[in-house]
């Protein structure tokens, strides 16, 4: 059945239901979506829904149950509420386990609740996905096809509320666009892809994601494979972006406080160069990661994560800050569907002075990295091991030159904080919500021929 | 075997009602897609039962086609009323057709579930309990071995599906996996060893397989990297042992074979049927009825029966996989590819159980016949450009071979190869084949369970992403 309760009224339901000795934690969240693809001119697809999600977490005596559902409905949410119940008792205690406790920071005060997508209708975003495709045909002769050309928008709202008096909610809105382009040189296709993501339909930067992903697919053609060396490589921002998230995804209390980072003894240490400064900052409305509440309803903040290549401080959750001794760095993540993981909402990096084409003026022989592949085989954020497909442009004396494909780059990420030879001024925040630059690391294994 | 049949997961009069409020705006072609997802995991962590977490899922797909283009709509709202929103919302996205006539839907709609032991009958008490097992298992093969997670988690998934040509087909699929992580620390740092075990199966997996066994794997495997040195960076050839490394042909080929992407010309095996495309020791299959593998489903998510869809024959393109929408636009039958993650979901054309079968040569000659290379024990992940056919995958357990011997083990790194190139470059196919881990393939943000297989192989060359010259 349908549920159109609010969400702040549901939790509080549910909360009442709550017994004398429990700890208990609700999470609702309700939204809508619609993509739309094109195809030839054409509105290949659309594809819109309306989901609901509930989880639902019950601390006794340290021991811990989750339960969570696709549905509000008031029986299921009944049932959810059992399972767990039922679920904790198979828990074994934890002295730290339990839900967030109000810490008397106060939140930001963004207001992220645009209701410019609530506007959108079916011909506004056909269009926009048509065009996409249309203009990236038309830029150059040698696209001669798009595999993907999509539109996105969604709208959600969220609420928690829990028995240690933590009561939030939120909604908003956002939009993306995505395109893949096919170019085509005698035999050899290249496919390339950019995209863009914002809260407002008209701050979407579609000349942007044109000229990029047309650039992204003729600028392979033609692409040989290297020689296997020692090089300086230059990572662009959003390769930049995977690999600091790398680095960051082990300093989250999690994996400290198990044994699994590289970096778990090493806080007030230089992890890396002095160049390197590292911010989690969901308060600056400029990033979409920008959110007033962590996953657990504690208020958002700004962290420095890395300072001047010292490691500052470790990101954590109520649960891994009690752990650590120390407190939660409102660094929860989650959804209703799962308990709270640590990790970055809203990354950031200090940027240099030097643009693009500066970083390359000063490399005799390197590589421009302009997309990486198997990220997720291919790095080990416990041994540090840092190995994967790469492709982009070689860089000769100091200016960027043939493109090149089938290679891998390697290293660990130990040692590529230290290598980092210079961050770049060319700052932008990806779609990912991550503020990033284009950064030159030296001494990195590429491997081709 | 307690065989277990049952009843549609909706009302045949309210799946026909909602096929006709679909095609009520002038659609030409309708489904519904009805889930029902339970799942249940545990996890097992720092010597304890960390947490336990169960989880439901019930919605419905509804899907309109006009010409080639598209309507989908999804919602968790199963009554007359939900149902019929959501039609409508497909059916405004796919309208103006000339229309047609639904017809009748045939068929039971019910659905057979092959466990014998239905997780959900078996106590929680007994699911934590085969985790500690695990856990103990791995602790006790070194005191190295400083941290071993390991998690359970089983899923029953309830599907129905219909469309406007009469089709009403059911399925019940269970799927249960295990598997445990553990790292050891030594004075080079810290190193991980992972096994993972997974089929389309009840509980009963348990009384013929042996987890502690696995748990040992996991383990040793994770001591033996401590002494890794760096992998070698550039071309070698590379032996990869039996059910290890299925995942190459997966990224090789598999993506680059499947229709949705030939269409578009986004892969590059597109008009190459009837050619040799592979090494002609090479014949591939994808086979969704393969006993209880990972992949096995009985039908696939717009109810075709799955079935054994042979692909490369001795080197020669015999075939691609098919969706329902690709297959009907090229005039010929759907092959039980078209898959989804979840009714929130449209449809794609999407790989089962992938696998190289055996060749002639005995593995212990394909090792002794190389001079130099690497012995890839197990592969993790990879990625494919389907466009270039470069694709990257990890070696999780690798090792030297020096003078037709396996020597030293190697830290983790990426193997990247091109794959048309190395389809080509299969020189020794061994004749000891095994299907390897359960695996999720991921296609446009769509996960999906995935098996492969393969004999123990030779690749001519193919590049090793490390760091050691």
């Amino acid at each position: 059945m349908k549920n159109t309760a609010e969400l702040p009224d549901l939790a509080q339901g549910l909360l009442a239901g709550a017994r004398e000795n429990e700890q208990f934690e609700v999470c609702l969240s309700r939204g809508r979506s619609t993509t739309v693809k094109a195809y030839l001119g054409q509105i290949e697809s659309v594809r819109s829904g309306a989901s609901q999600a509930a989880g639902v977490r019950i601390v006794v005596d340290g021991r811990q149950g989750f339960a969570t559902a696709g549905s509000l409905d008031p029986e299921v949410l009944k049932q959810v509420v059992e399972e767990a119940r039922e679920n904790l008792q198979f828990a074994e205690s934890d002295p730290d386990q339990g839900i967030a406790i109000p810490d008397g920071v106060a939140p930001p005060g963004l207001d992220l609740t645009d209701p410019a997508v609530l506007r959108l209708t079916e011909e506004d975003r056909a269009a926009v996905a048509i065009e996409l495709e249309r203009r990236c045909l038309s830029s150059d002769s040698r696209i001669t096809g798009v595999r993907s050309s999509a539109w996105s928008d969604g709208w959600g709202e969220f609420a928690l509320a829990s028995t240690s008096g933590i009561a939030v909610q939120s909604e908003g809105g956002s939009c993306s666009v995505g395109v893949q382009p096919l170019a085509m040189q005698g035999t050899e296709t290249q496919i390339g892809y950019a995209g863009d993501a914002a809260r407002r339909p008209d701050a979407l930067d579609l000349d942007r994601v044109v000229s990029e992903a047309v650039e992204d697919a003729t600028r392979m053609l033609g692409a040989t494979k290297p020689s296997s060396e020692k090089v300086t490589v230059v990572l662009e921002p959003s390769v930049a972006a995977a690999f600091l998230g790398t680095v960051v995804g082990a300093l989250t209390g999690e994996r400290v406080i198990k044994g699994r980072s590289p970096f778990a003894e090493r806080l007030g240490e230089q992890i890396a160069v002095a160049q390197l400064t590292l911010v989690d900052d969901p308060t600056n409305m400029e990033s979409l990661g920008a959110d007033n509440h962590d996953g657990e309803g504690l208020a958002a903040r700004r962290n420095v994560i890395v300072d001047s290549g010292v490691l500052s401080q470790f990101l954590h959750n109520s649960y891994t800050g009690r752990r650590a001794g120390t407190s939660s760095t409102g660094s929860a993540v989650r959804g209703p569907r799962s308990t709270p993981s640590v990790g970055i909402h809203a990354l950031s990096i200090a940027p240099g002075v030097n643009n693009r084409d500066e970083l390359f003026a000063k490399i005799k022989k390197g590589v421009f990295i302009r997309g990486v592949n198997g990220l997720h085989s291919g790095v080990n954020p416990v041994s540090g091991d840092f190995s994967v497909g790469a492709y982009g442009q070689r860089i000769q004396d100091g200016a960027l030159g043939e493109p090149f494909r089938e290679a891998t780059i390697a290293s660990t990420l130990q040692r590529m904080l230290l290598d980092i030879v210079e961050i770049g001024g060319d700052f932008e925040f990806l779609p990912s919500g991550t503020g990033m630059t284009s950064i030159a690391i030296a001494d990195v294994a590429l491997s081709g021929i | 075997m307690s065989e277990k049949m049952l009843g549609p997961l909706l009302d045949r009069d309210l799946i026909q009602e909602t096929i006709s409020t679909a095609m009520s705006k002038g659609g030409q072609w309708a489904e519904v897609f009805v889930e029902d997802r339970q799942s249940a995991s545990a996890e097992f962590d720092e010597g304890r039962v960390e947490s336990m977490v169960s989880s439901r899922d019930l919605g419905a797909g509804i899907r309109v086609t006009v010409g080639e283009a598209t309507g989908f709509a999804h919602t968790a709202d199963l009554s007359l009323e939900g149902l019929r929103e959501a039609a409508l919302a497909a059916a405004a996205a796919a309208r103006g057709g000339n229309q047609i006539e639904p017809v009748a839907l045939r068929g039971q709609g019910a659905s057979l579930n092959r466990a014998e032991i239905l997780p959900s009958t078996v106590s929680k008490a007994r699911k934590v309990e085969l985790t500690r097992q695990t856990d103990a298992a791995a602790r006790e093969v070194d005191s190295a071995i400083t941290q071993v997670s390991v998690r359970y988690s089983e899923g029953r998934r309830r599907i129905l599906v219909a469309n406007s040509d009469g089709v009403f087909n059911g399925d019940d699929q269970t799927r249960i996996l295990l598997s445990v992580n553990c790292v050891a620390s030594g004075d080079q740092g810290l190193q991980t060893g992972r096994e993972t075990v997974g089929y389309t199966v009840g509980f009963e997996l348990f009384d013929q397989y042996d987890v502690e066994a696995m748990a040992r794997r996991a383990a040793r495997r994770a001591i033996t990297k401590l002494e890794a040195r760096p992998a070698p960076s550039g071309q070698l050839p590379v032996v990869i042992q039996r059910g290890g490394g299925g995942v190459l042909f997966h990224e090789a080929c598999g993506h680059g074979l499947e229709a949705d992407l030939v269409d578009k010309g986004a892969s590059v095996f597109r008009d190459r049927i009837g050619e040799l495309v592979a090494s002609p020791t090479v014949t591939l299959v994808d086979d969704g009825t393969m006993g209880s593998e990972w992949g096995t489903i009985a039908i696939d998510d717009e109810g075709c029966l799955s079935q054994r869809n042979v692909l490369i024959e001795n080197g020669v393109l015999t075939d691609y996989m098919w969706d329902h929408s690709r297959s009907r636009s090229s005039g010929r039958e759907p092959s039980g590819n078209g898959r989804r993650q979840s009714y929130q979901h449209l449809p794609m054309v999407r790989m089962t159980n992938t696998f190289v079968m055996n060749g002639e040569i005995e593995p212990e000659d394909i090792v002794s016949d190389t001079e130099k290379g690497v012995y890839v024990a197990q592969l993790g992940g990879g990625q494919v450009n389907t466009a270039t056919g470069d694709f990257v995958f990890g070696m999780t357990e690798a090792y030297l071979i020096e003078d037709g011997r396996i020597t030293a083990p190697l830290r983790e790194s990426n193997l990247i190869g091109n794959g048309p190139d190395v389809l080509q470059n299969i020189e020794l196919l061994g004749n000891d084949f095994a299907m390897g881990s359960p695996g999720t393939c991921g296609k446009d943000g769509q996960g999906v369970p995935v098996g492969d297989g393969q004999p123990t192989l030779r690749v001519a060359s193919l590049t090793i992403g490390g760091t050691a010259s």
